[in-house]
């Protein structure tokens, strides 16, 4: 491979820019069908409560509506699946209720979906909702980890004993219980992981349509992952085989990991569709989306960390209690357990690590992944934890972390993982350079002078991405593969067709694999355009999500493209009366080795689909398709720096400054992998200064809304300063890595670590997130006294 | 039902709209313009930022019937025909959007601030977008296309 003007490495400007700057993106809720009708979710105004009796009379009279369907009526149809079994430390399997699509006898959370109504227009459907007559008769609510496990709390199934999900565990228990036993030091934490709401700025939506001539079902929906979703409503839900289910996922306005599971909404239109013989759209508002979307995170956790009188790590005991919501959603089990307990080695030689995860049912929005799912919530710990221990020991808090950095590769973790490669020391010096972590004092005498507390925090760490392989996870309780697909097409002419079952909404992978592409065939990067989000052109796809684009269906595309080299050698060989041994492809030629005759790829394309002078025995046409099965996770890691600024006299909190220095592996676009580090670092900035979502404990959702949930905007955040050092990945052939979540799982350890550090000086040894200017001012007053 | 007549990214439009149609639902539902997009329910996204007569306005806080008369342009009326506008090009350069949902609100507000401010600094951009988020990009990009927009349009719209 080598670089070219538009080839791998370079900062290419996006295939798909044109399309969204002037307007003509084309997301779900522009899609119009032609006798379309509208939709209207009826969800539950309470969290907890039996059905006495649904009354749509007065609704399927109203101006304009053509259907209300309740629990009742979708009854034979089958339930919302869950993606990923857990077993408990004693070997049972999970706690896995029914989640039927409309509720049925019962509703489970603030936004659980109870009916549609299905009318003309959108606000006919919407004003008649208002006429369902539901009786519900409320039961005690459990809102919270706390509410869940607490003596006599109210079950929110009756299957569930104690509200408990599972009970799961990772690692040596007996060694880290000697590892203990043998330390100078324990150093202990107790932390809260907040719990987030996505926010993608595209509210989902779903348009669904029956054609009775065919028996065919279409699904345009706002989804991470077509494939994903075809699997699970047509196999689980509605029964429908793959050949008549077609799933569409357009232009998506952002994911972050809420667009990954298979929604309720997504069974309940299509089924719609199907009862009526008419296409019904539905388009979620913000309120409902709030209500609805999964949200991420809540944890609560203690940790203790062993150590030997110089510092050196011993053992890591982590007991984490997490909250699913109110049913399970599709990757909802292994976000706090696979995704979350085998990371607790982070970059650190700790020779006995134990993680235990209680997972529980609550009465609230269900959780699952969202932006680094898991990997945040461990790297919170495991950083916040290791900074506490410096602090205690007195050691310089660099230091402490480059004494037990891993430094010989492969390494095999002691909760499971297998790091093929990195450099932790590469990334954290340059963090320290770039972000003068040396002049820090200097800078903080200085803001003293102006009457403010400046800190530095500082976060290092690995993630793992693209999970995988199938086997393995397989046996850890995953019910699909975890692969990707991708198709190349070389038309006649020498354009190209690439086929993806990843998914971009906002990633950039028509530029991306355009790129791989048009480097690896040498074909102009205007002549490649890259398909995706719809299952029927896509082959097959698992989907983007867990930073797995690049990593797996990048490599697959990879893989294609190699078939269609080899294919392409043979028919070169054939028109050059050559060996096929004897011919070279590069720069999009074939060439007899030694000579300079060749074959140009258009020559050999336009010969593959008008066969006249062709290799005997040889198929037609110039199309691969490859499937790639990982051997192993990636693991992109990095050190991350942040400095704020905080206001004693008011609490405020200003990020003056965040370095990132990551490895992400081989950078195929470097604009792109910039931006992703932005939005992550954007995020996790976010989820440690202002986001958190607060449920009352009857279990009313508190921050429902723009106006109460604190989104990040522009002046909330700093420039970023973004470096690399890059290590390749040793086992797929790009050596690529992943990006989109490493900045929401660097950076907010980074940060509260920063704030502490600025309010040391006053007393304030501890910091919850977010670290809003209410609770950082009352920190203050309470260290004051 | 009242009749609204407006000239819409230069040319004229009429319709006949409910009293609470919003300028929003009016430029997406009944002109088929759905590059105006809607993020949320209280006007806080900015997503669907248009303008009218020369002024970003969140077209989600604005009727219809307050737009008769009006000269209203959104994103689709931003180009001159296949050349980009200079905060579309400005964006287009330093990478300012990633999916592509909050963008055209984004770029018109932008172009409100340029042709008020030829060369705002970063912490006014980042002031004046405090009605538009993005959970994509962290603002980075689009502050840096903001500026370079602005100084490239040159004080003119």
């Amino acid at each position: 491979m080598s670089a070219n003007g538009s080839g791998i490495g370079a900062s290419v400007k996006r295939k798909e820019d044109n399309r969204f700057l002037t307007g003509r993106g084309r997301y779900t809720d522009d899609i119009n069908l032609p006798g379309q009708l509208y939709g209207h979710i009826l969800r539950s105004p309470v969290a907890h409560a039996n059905i006495g009796g649904i009354d749509t009379s007065a609704a399927e009279a109203a101006p304009g509506v053509h259907a209300v369907f309740t629990g009742k009526d979708m009854e034979g149809v089958g339930g919302i699946p869950t993606g990923w079994l857990i077993h408990s430390k004693d070997g049972s399997p999970m706690v896995e209720p029914a989640h039927p699509a409309l509720a049925l006898g019962k509703v489970r959370y603030v936004g659980d979906c109870v009916a549609i109504v299905v009318a003309e227009s959108r606000e006919q459907a919407k004003e008649a909702a208002n006429l369902v007559e539901v009786d519900y008769q409320e039961l005690p609510a459990v809102a919270s980890i706390e509410a869940a496990e607490a003596e006599g709390a109210a079950a929110v199934f009756d299957e569930a004993s104690n509200n408990v999900c599972y009970d799961w565990e990772v690692g040596d228990r007996a060694a880290t219980d000697a590892a203990f036993d043998e330390a100078t030091h324990v150093v202990s934490i107790d932390v809260v992981n907040n719990r987030l709401i996505p926010n993608a700025i595209e509210p989902r939506a779903a348009i669904a349509n029956y054609d009775p001539a065919t028996g065919d079902y279409t699904l345009y929906t706002t989804s991470q992952n077509p494939h994903l979703v075809r699997l699970l409503l047509g196999a689980f839900v509605l029964g429908l085989p793959e050949h008549k289910l077609r799933i569409v996922a357009p232009d998506v306005g952002g994911g972050f990991g809420s667009k990954i599971p298979h929604y309720a909404e997504e069974a309940i239109l299509t089924w719609t569709a199907g009862q009526l013989g008419r296409p019904v759209k539905w388009t979620c508002e913000r309120i409902d989306a709030f209500k609805s979307d999964t949200h991420g995170r809540d944890h609560i956790s203690t940790a203790r960390l062993a150590l030997d009188a110089d510092g050196t790590f011993l053992g890591l005991h982590v007991s984490t209690k997490a909250n699913l919501g109110a049913y399970l959603s599709t990757f909802a089990t292994c976000v706090p357990t696979y995704l979350y307990g085998i990371l607790f080695a982070g970059p650190y030689t700790t020779p006995a690590v134990y993680c235990e995860v209680k997972s529980f049912f609550t009465n609230t929005v269900p959780v699952d992944a969202l932006r680094g799912a898991g990997r945040p919530e461990a790297t919170y710990l495991l950083e916040r934890l290791v900074e506490k221990a410096a602090v205690e020991l007195g050691m310089d808090r660099v230091e402490i972390r480059r004494k037990n950095f891993i430094r010989e590769f492969p390494y095999q973790t002691p909760v499971a993982l297998q790091y093929d490669l990195g450099d932790y020391d590469a990334t954290l010096d340059l963090a320290l350079e770039a972000s003068d972590w040396a002049g820090f004092e200097a800078r903080r005498a200085e803001s003293a002078a102006r009457g403010k507390c400046r800190g530095i925090g500082i976060s290092t760490f690995i993630e793992a991405c693209g999970i995988a392989p199938s086997a393995v996870v397989g046996s850890l309780g995953a019910r699909a593969g975890l692969y990707e697909s991708g198709s190349v097409r070389v038309h006649p002419t020498g354009s190209v067709s690439v086929f993806t079952g990843t998914h971009s909404h906002g990633q950039g992978h028509e530029t991306t694999f355009a790129q791989i592409v048009s480097d690896m065939l040498g074909v102009d990067f205007d002549a490649v355009d890259v398909v995706h989000g719809d299952s029927a052109k896509i082959p097959f796809g698992m989907g983007t999500y867990g930073s797995r684009s690049l990593a797996v269906g990048g490599t697959a595309i990879y893989l294609a493209v190699e078939k269609v080299i080899e294919k392409g050698k043979k028919i070169a060989a054939h028109l050059l009366e050559a060996a096929v041994e004897d011919i070279e492809f590069e720069n999009g030629s074939f060439t007899v080795a030694g000579t300079d005759r060749s074959k140009s790829i258009g020559e050999v394309a336009l010969t593959a689909y008008v066969p006249h002078n062709y290799p005997e025995g040889l198929e037609p046409g110039l199309e691969e398709t490859a499937f790639y099965d990982p051997l192993n996770f990636t693991f992109p890691a990095g050190t991350h720096i942040a400095e704020v600024e905080v206001d004693p006299e008011t609490g405020e909190v200003d990020v003056v400054a965040v370095t990132g220095a990551d490895d992400v592996g081989r950078v195929i676009n470097p604009m792109i992998v910039a931006g992703q580090l932005h939005g992550g670092l954007a995020h996790g900035i976010g989820q440690a200064l202002l986001e958190e979502c607060l449920y009352q404990e009857d279990g009313q959702l508190q921050t429902g809304s723009y106006l109460d949930y604190t989104m990040p905007r522009a002046a909330d955040l700093p420039s970023f300063s973004i470096n690399h050092n890059t290590t390749l990945c040793t086992h797929n052939p790009l050596g690529v890595k992943g990006v989109g979540e490493v900045g929401s799982i660097g950076v907010p350890p980074a940060v509260i670590n920063a704030v502490i550090d600025a309010l040391r000086p006053l007393g304030v040894n501890d910091m919850a997130m977010p670290a809003t200017s209410q609770r950082v001012w009352q920190a203050i007053q309470q260290a004051q006294g | 039902m009242p009749s609204v007549t407006m000239t819409v990214n230069g040319m004229e439009r009429s319709g006949t709209v409910e009293g609470r149609t919003l300028l929003v639902d009016f430029l997406r539902e009944h002109l088929g313009l759905t590059g105006t997009h809607i993020g949320c329910d209280t006007s806080q996204c900015g997503a669907c930022v248009v303008h009218v007569n020369g002024t970003s306005v969140k077209s989600c806080t604005c009727l219809a019937a307050q737009a008769d008369g009006a000269e209203v342009t959104t994103i689709e009326g931003l180009a001159n025909g296949t050349e980009l506008h200079p905060m579309q090009e400005a964006f287009r350069e330093h990478h300012g959007l990633q999916c592509g949902f909050c963008t055209p609100g984004m770029v018109m507000s932008a172009v409100d601030l340029a042709s008020r401010n030829a060369d705002p600094s970063e912490h006014e951009v980042r002031e004046w977008l405090e009605g538009n988020l993005c959970r994509c990009t962290g603002y980075h990009n689009i502050v840096t296309a903001v500026r370079a927009g602005a100084k490239a349009m040159g004080g003119g719209s």
